[in-house]
C-alpha cells in the first residue's frame, strides 16, 4: 500500500525550474531513500510532503502529492493539521530552547492537548522510542540545549514522534552528528519503520544502503531511478546513477 | 483520510492567531497613523505661513511677525560647524576601531565608551558644553561652543554607522588588496571606504537631520532668543530653528500670537529631517542599483 | 626617498587615527570630570543663600536649625521656639527691611553707614528675634548669634522632598521629586510604548509581507527623526488640550501629557531593536516548531518571542533609557511642577526638563548653579545603569547560545 503518491511534480522558485515532473509513490511502513548530488532537488521535494516550502516566497508547485489518499494542496487542507500527519527531523538538530520536557511535549501542546497526565504518558512513549529515555528520564528538566548533538537529534526525533505522525521525514538527519551517534540513529530508523512510513534525504551512499528499502536517484530537478535499494546499487539501469554510485560524480 | 483529527482545538487555535494577527495589523498600523497625525497636522497648519518673506526676513514685534531667517541661518552654521568637527574624527575613529584597532582591552574600552557616549541624555550634552567650552576655554556663548557641543553629540553616531560600513565590507577584498603589496592605508583609502562610502554617507545625512533639530545641547551655549542680525564670527551667538521654536511656543511675549510662527518654524524643520531621510533613502537605494550592476 | 615618505605618510595617519580612536574615550572622560567637578560641588555649601547671614539673640537656647527649619519659620508653619527646642515663646521673624519699623532714618544713616551697629542692637535686645540680613550689614562686633546651618548632604539631597533652589534665605535642595517624576513620565512612556512596539515589531518580522515592510521601515526611521523640540510642539498644541478637556483638568500640562509623548518617541527604539531581536532567531527553529504542527502565532509566542526575549528586554530598557533623558519634549507639555507625582493626571517635572528650565537663571558657580550639575550627574549615573544593564542583558544572551 503507498503512503505517498506523486504524479509529475513541477516546482520554480521564481523562474528556476527545481523540480521536473516528479512522479513516483512510496510504500506504507518501508523506509524509502532520496539520494544524488547537492543541488538536486531531493530535499525541495522531500519539503513538499508537509508544504514546508509554502514559507519561501515565489514558490510555485504544480502537480498533485497525495498523503495517504488525500491530496495535501487541496484549498481545503490546513497545513498545521498535515504537519501533525507529517513529521520531520532536519539537518542539523534543533530544539527549542526549553526543557528536554518541553521539546517533546511541543506539539502535543501546539494541538491544544491539556491532559497533564497524557502528556507526561506520551513524553515518556516518546522518548523511549526515540532510544533516549534511559539517558535523559533524570533530567526531563534540563534545558535540551545541554545534550550532546546525537543526544539532541534524537530528542527532535521523539518530538516528531510524539504527535503520532503516520509519515517521518528526515532531511540529512545524520549530516552533522559523529559516527557513533549516526550509527545509533540509523538503528533507531530501522526500528521506527515498523510503525511509521520513512522517507529519508541522505548524502552518503553506505547510509542509503543500510538503511532503506528502496531508493531514488535525483539529478537535476528529475528522478532518474528508483528501484528497491539493493537492485539500484548493484544493478543500476541507468549511466548516471552508475556513475554516482561509483563516485564519479556528486 | 482526512488529517483534521482534533477540530475544535483547531478551531480555537485557527481563532487565537486571526485575534493576534488582526491585533498587531491594528497596533501597526496605529503607529503608522500617529506620524501620519504629526505630520500632517504640523504641515498643513505650516504651508500656509510659508512664504518667501518667512523664510529671508527677521522677526518683527516681539516675534509676532516676520520671519525667521536669522535662525535659519544659524541652525545652517551650527550644522556646518558641528559636522567640520564630528565628521573627520568620528569617520577616522571607526576606521580605527574596525580596521587599525587589534582586539585589545583598548579597543574593547573605546567601544564601551563610544557606547555610553551615545546614551548620554542631549542635557547633559549641554552642560558639558556649558562648563568646558563656554566657561573653561571661555568660548562664552558662540557659534563655536554649540557647534563643538553638537559635534560630541553626534559624534557615536557618525563613528556607528562607519564601523558598520566598514564592517560589512568582506575581508576578501582587504585580503587580496594587501596581497598585491598595497599598505594597510592603502588599502583602507582606496579598496574598503570606497566600498563602504554609499552607507557612510547615508548615514551622514541622517545624522545631520538629526543634529539641525537637537535644542538641549545649544540651549546654554549658543542659542540665542532674539537676535536680528547675522553673525559675523564663529564667536557670535545666533538664533536657531529648534530653539527658536521652544521659545515662541512656550514663553513667548505673546504665545497665542507667534502661533502662526511657530507652526512655520515646526515646518522648516520637519521639511529638513524629510529631505534628510528621502536623501538617504534615495541614496541607499542609488547606489545598491549601482553595487548590483558591477 | 620616495618609500620613505610613504611610510612615514602611513605612520602620520595611522597616528591620526589612532588619536580619533582615543577622542570618544577622553570625551566621556571630561563629560564625567567637569559633571561631578561641578555637581560635587554642591555637597561643601550650606543652603544659605550667598552673603547672607541668620542670626538669634545670644540667650537663646537653639543653636543649629536645618534649612528646612529655617523654610518652615520664614513659610510661618513654625511659629514658636518650643517647637525647635527652644523656651516657649513666639519666633520674631524679621528680615532687613524691617529695619523701618525699629529706628529711624537717621539712626540707620542715609548711606545705612549705622545700620550694622543697629541690627547688632536689635538682635542683642530681643531674645526671640530670628534675622535674616546681608552679610555685608553683618557688624565687626555682632551682638547676636550667627547660625550656620549644615552642608547640604547627600542624603538630604537624595531624599529631600522639596525643590526650591532660589528661595530665601535658605535654599531647599530636595531632588526626590525630580527623580520620581523623571521615573513616572518615563514608567508611563513605556506603558504606552512596550504594546504598541511590540506589536509593530512582531508584526515587522514575521507577519507583513515585504511589501507592506518596506513601507513600514521607513515611516518608523521618520518617526525617530523628528526633532523632540516639534513633538513637543505637537504635544502642546494638540495634545495638552485634548487632555484638558477629556478629563476636566484645570490644566493640561501633565504627566499624561509627558508619557504620551514620550511613549511615541521612544517607539522607533524599541520597534528596530526588538525586530532585529526576533529576526536573529534561526530559521530552523520555526521550522521545526512549524513542522509539528503549530501555525505561525503559536511559532511566534512559544519560540520566537522565548527566543529573543533578551532582545526585547534589551528593547524596553532603552526605551526607558531614551524617555528618561528626553528634555524639549518633556519640558514642553509636563506642566514642571515639583512634586512627588501620584497620578498621571497632574503636573510633574522631570530631571533634564530642570536643567533646562532654570540653567540659564543660575549664576555660574552658585549653589543653584552646582545643584543642577548634581542633577545632571544624577542623569547621567541612572543613563549609564541602563547601558550596563543592556550590555549584561545581552553578554548574557550570548552566554546562553
Amino acid at each position: 500500500m503507498n503512503s505517498i503518491e506523486t504524479k509529475d511534480v513541477h516546482l520554480y522558485y521564481g523562474d528556476f525550474h527545481a523540480l521536473k515532473g516528479i512522479t513516483m509513490a512510496m510504500k506504507k511502513n518501508q523506509v524509502t531513500a532520496f539520494i544524488g548530488p547537492s543541488g538536486c532537488g531531493k530535499s525541495t521535494y522531500l519539503r513538499c510532503f508537509n508544504r514546508m516550502n509554502d514559507l519561501i516566497d515565489g514558490v510555485r508547485i504544480e502537480g498533485d502529492i497525495l498523503i495517504d489518499g488525500t491530496d495535501i494542496y487541496k484549498s481545503d487542507i490546513q497545513v498545521d493539521d498535515l504537519r501533525k500527519h507529517v513529521g520531520m527531523v532536519f539537518q542539523k538538530p534543533n530544539p527549542f530552547p526549553k526543557s528536554i520536557f518541553e521539546n517533546v511535549a511541543y506539539g502535543l501542546r501546539v494541538n491544544g492537548t491539556k491532559d497533564k497526565k497524557f502528556i507526561e504518558e506520551r513524553v515518556e512513549r516518546s522518548l523511549k522510542q526515540a532510544a533516549l529515555w534511559d539517558e535523559v528520564k533524570d533530567k526531563l528538566k534540563k534545558s535540551a540545549f545541554e545534550l550532546s548533538g546525537g543526544q539532541q537529534q534524537r530528542l527532535c526525533i521523539a518530538r516528531a514522534l510524539a504527535i503520532e505522525p503516520s509519515v517521518l521525514l528526515m532531511d540529512e538527519p545524520t549530516s552533522a552528528l559523529d559516527p557513533l551517534s549516526t550509527a545509533k540513529t540509523e538503528e533507531l530508523i530501522h526500528q521506527l519503520k515498523e510503525n511509521y512510513t520513512i522517507v529519508i534525504v541522505t548524502h552518503n551512499m553506505q547510509q542509503a544502503g543500510r538503511v532503506s528499502d528502496y531508493t531514488a536517484f535525483f539529478y537535476l530537478g528529475e528522478l532518474v531511478e528508483y528501484a528497491k535499494t539493493k537492485t539500484l546499487f548493484t544493478n543500476p539501469k541507468d549511466q548516471r546513477t552508475q556513475n554516482y554510485i561509483t563516485g564519479r560524480f556528486g | 483520510m482526512s488529517f483534521g483529527s482534533n477540530p475544535s482545538s483547531n478551531k480555537s487555535k485557527r481563532l487565537s492567531q486571526s485575534i493576534a494577527f488582526f491585533i498587531f495589523r491594528l497596533l501597526s498600523f496605529a503607529v503608522v497613523a500617529i506620524l501620519i497625525v504629526i505630520l500632517g497636522f504640523i504641515l498643513v497648519r505650516g504651508i500656509s505661513v510659508i512664504s518667501w518673506d518667512f523664510l529671508t526676513e527677521a522677526p518683527r514685534e516681539g516675534m509676532t511677525e516676520g520671519g525667521i531667517f536669522p535662525a535659519i541661518v544659524g541652525t545652517l552654521c551650527l550644522v556646518a560647524g558641528s559636522m567640520l568637527f564630528a565628521f573627520p574624527i568620528g569617520i577616522l575613529s571607526g576606521i580605527y576601531i574596525n580596521e587599525y584597532a587589534k582586539d585589545s582591552w583598548f579597543k574593547r574600552f573605546v567601544k564601551l565608551m563610544t557606547n555610553n557616549l551615545a546614551g548620554i541624555p542631549s542635557i547633559v550634552f549641554g552642560l558639558f558644553g556649558m562648563a568646558l567650552f563656554v566657561h573653561q576655554f571661555g568660548f562664552g556663548d558662540s557659534i563655536l561652543a554649540g557647534s563643538l557641543t553638537l559635534g560630541l553629540l553626534a559624534l557615536p553616531v557618525v563613528i556607528r554607522t562607519t564601523e558598520e560600513s566598514l564592517k560589512a565590507i568582506d575581508n576578501s577584498f582587504r585580503i587580496g588588496s594587501l596581497a598585491l603589496g598595497a599598505t594597510k592605508w592603502q588599502t583602507t583609502s582606496r579598496v574598503v571606504l570606497p566600498m563602504a562610502f554609499p552607507n557612510i554617507i547615508t548615514g551622514l545625512i541622517l545624522s545631520i537631520g538629526r543634529v539641525s533639530g537637537e535644542t538641549a545641547p545649544i540651549l546654554f551655549t549658543v542659542a540665542a532668543y532674539f537676535l536680528p542680525k547675522l553673525p559675523t564670527s564663529i564667536f557670535d551667538q545666533v538664533m536657531a530653528l529648534p530653539y527658536h521654536l521652544y521659545v515662541i511656543s512656550t514663553s513667548g511675549t505673546n504665545i497665542e500670537a507667534s502661533r502662526a510662527m511657530a507652526y512655520g518654524t515646526a515646518f522648516v524643520l520637519i521639511v529638513i529631517v524629510l529631505v534628510a531621510n528621502l536623501l538617504a533613502n534615495w541614496l541607499r537605494r542609488y547606489f545598491g542599483n549601482k553595487v548590483k550592476m558591477h | 626617498m620616495k618609500r620613505y615618505f610613504n611610510n612615514l605618510g602611513e605612520r602620520v595617519i595611522e597616528g591620526l587615527i589612532t588619536l580619533s580612536g582615543t577622542v570618544t574615550s577622553i570625551t566621556v572622560l571630561l563629560i564625567v570630570f567637569f559633571l561631578f567637578k561641578e555637581g560635587l560641588g554642591v555637597f561643601s555649601q550650606t543652603p544659605v543663600a550667598e552673603g547672607s547671614v541668620i542670626a538669634v539673640n545670644k540667650q537663646n537656647p537653639v543653636k543649629e536649625l536645618t534649612a528646612s527649619q529655617v523654610k518652615e519659620i520664614f513659610d510661618q508653619n513654625i511659629t514658636n521656639w518650643n517647637q525647635l527646642g527652644g523656651a516657649n515663646a513666639p519666633i520674631k521673624l524679621f528680615e532687613v527691611d524691617d529695619i523701618t519699623d525699629y529706628y529711624t532714618e537717621e539712626q540707620i544713616g542715609s548711606n545705612f553707614e549705622y545700620l550694622p551697629q543697629r541690627l547688632s542692637e536689635l538682635v542683642a535686645k530681643d531674645p526671640t528675634i530670628l534675622a535674616f540680613f546681608p552679610e555685608e550689614y553683618l557688624a565687626k562686633d555682632f551682638a547676636g548669634r550667627r547660625i550656620e546651618l549644615d552642608n547640604i548632604s547627600v542624603g538630604g539631597f537624595l531624599g529631600g522632598k522639596e525643590w526650591y533652589p532660589t528661595i530665601q534665605p535658605a535654599v531647599q535642595l530636595g531632588v526626590l521629586p525630580l527623580i520620581l517624576g523623571t521615573l513616572w513620565v518615563s514608567l508611563g512612556a513605556i506603558l504606552i510604548a512596550l504594546p504598541l512596539g511590540l506589536a509593530t515589531s512582531i508584526y515587522l518580522a514575521e507577519i507583513a509581507n515585504p511589501k507592506v515592510r518596506n513601507f513600514l521601515k521607513p515611516v518608523i526611521e521618520l518617526l525617530a527623526g523628528i526633532p523632540s523640540v516639534v513633538y513637543g510642539f505637537f504635544g502642546l498644541v494638540v495634545i495638552v488640550p485634548l487632555i484638558q478637556d477629556v478629563f476636566g483638568l484645570p490644566v493640561g500640562e501633565t504627566a499624561l501629557a509627558g508619557s504620551i509623548i514620550l511613549g511615541i518617541m521612544a517607539l522607533p527604539t524599541i520597534i528596530s531593536v526588538s525586530e532585529d531581536a526576533m529576526r536573529t532567531t534561526p530559521r530552523a527553529m520555526k521550522e521545526a516548531s512549524l513542522a509539528l504542527g503549530a501555525n505561525k502565532w503559536q511559532t511566534i509566542y512559544r519560540v520566537i518571542i522565548p527566543y529573543s526575549i533578551s532582545g526585547i528586554s534589551t528593547a524596553a530598557i532603552l526605551g526607558i533609557g531614551r524617555a528618561i533623558g528626553e528634555t524639549m519634549a518633556v519640558l514642553m507639555v509636563t506642566g514642571n511642577a515639583s512634586v512627588i507625582p501620584h497620578t498621571f493626571l497632574e503636573p510633574v517635572r522631570t530631571i533634564p526638563a530642570t536643567i533646562a528650565a532654570e540653567l540659564g537663571e543660575a549664576p555660574q558657580g552658585g549653589i543653584h548653579f552646582q545643584a543642577l550639575f548634581a542633577l545632571g550627574c544624577i542623569l547621567f549615573l541612572m543613563t549609564l545603569a541602563i547601558n550596563m544593564t543592556v550590555d549584561l542583558v545581552s553578554t548574557k544572551k550570548k552566554a546562553n547560545r
